[in-house]
């Protein structure tokens, strides 16, 4: 048989890379309902912090968002801690309920992870230019900027948290996190009662509270 | 009722777990009490932030397990496409390696054929030819020594000089200054003094805009002086009308002129020189021009041609500024200038037989 002549030979030299192009192309501008209900149901299950949902939203993007961060000097690392706040910037729209698939999650995980890393990047005194992709991106600096404010809590409760010790982190775990009441709790700390344990709590609490609030206030004094 | 009372209340209320009686209680004591309601809305707020930390956190947490496990499944991988290169790279480095590796063996082959085919050199006839060579640059060593000594011989007796003018010395170890028109032209410069003895010397500094060159001599016969007659200092400028005279050499031999101060600035009112009032010719360039006192106030640079006994010098203060930028050049170099005048209040032969030992013929060739 003539190769040259033969489609089929050029198919199965090309097909690969070809075949890759294509479906990406139409996951990004054709948005059949099915994709549509699809990732509805991603988004409910990242909200409920999922294991398979999670797994199949990272797969499905971080390879773009690897692209962008790297082709616009980051490092490996850098793309997957853009990538993460990126899902976790997804995490809190879903779990506020109030994300309406009005784009699909891949453009938007592309928005957020540019806005962040440009905003990396001016925080470092870099100013560049990103590399413009093919990528559509949707506005995302509201949500961005909700994040960043909701990012800081959390690290001013992380390092409350830290600074407070033990026995009284894992005190307050125990009774605000996993619920356990006031009789477990006394006798798993070894408290001669109920009462001791409560005493001991509202310490802890307190100690929380006021490394908490010393940041929180000067935070938002500084923003 | 103690804060340890009013925070259970508050968490029971917040908690759902007071009966409606307890709740209805509650809520007046809120309404009515705004530390106590300040207080709820305080421990609400907070128990949120708990909460969503916690969550926050285990989500972080499930991210990098997932992380790990897609990464471990091959799943998502290390960013291979840093560049178009390396892609480019990679989808062909097959055929590069191919393509490299014929032309290795390529190369191997023809290298083989030619060391094969290639008549065997005599290894006699190589270490001659070494020999030879050797030899032979003994020669060239040898025949080169001659011809410069012989250059040498014959530079230093009859040739004329190409260019002349005066200088004199500003440092008793051999230093002299002249115009740097005297000497730019120059390959090589020697200095005679009014007795006649010629001096190889050579340039250590010049500048075209100044107009002013520094010399060293370098000979053997040069005696360094223990002190210099006049002085050059930065603060003599001359007054007008004051009488100067010049040592010079527009002839092969040492000529005084005497003149005046004519005016403070140079041709079109130029502030780096005077203008003098003496006769002077070429040759003239270079000399130092000097008052009653013995001090140096300027050196003799040009004439106007269009008229008669104009002649303009560059004033001392500038020797100062040409030893600013020589020092620059090479630090090492420290040029004393004398500061005090030692023919002060003798008569005129007297000052001019203890300077013209000073004053110098400058001969370009």
């Amino acid at each position: 048989m003539d190769k040259k002549g033969n489609p089929d030979f050029f198919k199965n030299i090309f097909y690969p890379t070809l075949g890759y192009q294509i479906s990406y192309f139409c996951i990004n501008y054709n948005t059949p309902v099915n994709t549509n209900l699809k990732e509805q149901e991603l988004i409910k299950g990242l909200a409920l912090n999922e294991k398979g949902a999670i797994e199949t939203i990272y797969k499905d993007n971080f390879t773009v968002i690897q692209h962008l961060i790297i082709n616009n000097n980051g490092s490996e690392d850098d793309a997957k801690d853009i990538f993460q706040e990126a899902l976790i910037v997804l995490y809190e729209k879903a779990k506020s309920g109030v994300f309406e698939l009005n784009c699909q999650i891949k453009t938007y995980l592309y928005s957020v992870s540019k806005r962040l890393w440009l905003k990396r990047l001016q925080k470092n005194n870099r100013f560049e230019l990103l590399a413009n992709g093919v990528e559509e991106t949707v506005h995302v600096e509201e949500d961005v900027s909700l994040h960043e404010k909701r990012d800081d809590e959390f690290g001013m409760m992380e390092h409350a948290m830290m600074n407070i010790g033990e026995p009284c982190k894992s005190l307050l775990e125990a009774y605000y996190i996993y619920k356990q009441n006031m009789q477990e709790i006394s006798e798993a700390f070894g408290y001669t009662n109920a009462d001791n344990a409560k005493n001991q709590k509202y310490k802890c609490l307190m100690r929380l509270k006021k490394l908490f609030f010393a940041q929180y206030k000067n935070g938002n004094k500084n923003g | 009722m103690d804060d340890i009372r009013l925070l259970e209340m508050i968490e029971r209320y917040l908690q759902g777990e007071m009966t409606e009686e307890e709740k209805i209680l509650f809520k007046e004591l809120r309404r009515t009490n705004p530390e106590v309601d300040q207080k709820v809305v305080e421990q609400h707020f907070f128990i949120n932030q708990m909460e969503r930390f916690n969550e926050d956190k285990k989500f972080r947490a499930s991210l990098n397990e997932v992380h790990e496990q897609l990464t471990g499944e091959g799943n998502i991988k290390p960013y291979s496409g840093k560049s178009k290169v390396i892609q480019l790279w990679n989808r062909s480095k097959r055929t590069i390696a191919v393509a490299a590796s014929i032309a290795g063996i390529t190369a191997l082959v023809i290298s083989a054929v030619v060391s094969s085919l290639a008549p065997k050199t005599d290894k006699a006839q190589i270490e001659n030819l070494g020999r030879k060579i050797d030899i032979l640059e003994k020669n060239q060593n040898h025949t080169r020594r001659e011809l410069s000594d012989v250059k040498n011989k014959i530079e230093i007796p009859g040739e004329p000089a190409k260019f002349g003018g005066t200088g004199f010395l500003i440092d008793t170890r051999g230093y002299l200054v002249t115009n740097a028109h005297v000497i730019n032209k120059a390959e090589r410069v020697s200095v005679q003094s009014q007795s006649g003895v010629e001096l190889s010397a050579r340039k250590v500094f010049s500048d075209d805009s100044l107009d002013i060159a520094i010399l060293k001599i370098d000979d053997n016969l040069f005696k360094p002086l223990s002190a210099l007659p006049y002085a050059i200092t930065k603060n003599i400028s001359g007054d007008l009308a004051e009488p100067i005279f010049t040592l010079g050499y527009p002839k092969d031999e040492i000529v005084y002129g005497e003149g005046y101060l004519s005016a403070k600035t140079g041709y079109k009112g130029d502030s780096l020189t005077c203008q003098i009032s003496v006769s002077a010719n070429p040759g003239n360039s270079g000399g130092p021009v000097i008052n009653k006192n013995g001090e140096v106030i300027g050196i003799l640079s040009t004439r106007q041609t269009t008229a008669e006994g104009v002649v303009f010098a560059i004033k001392a203060k500038n020797i100062f500024k040409a030893l600013d930028d020589l020092k620059k050049d090479s630090n090492n170099l420290h040029i004393k200038l004398p500061a005090t005048s030692s023919v002060k209040n003798i008569d005129r032969p007297q000052q001019v037989k203890k300077i013209q030992d000073c004053v110098f013929m400058v001969k370009g060739y």
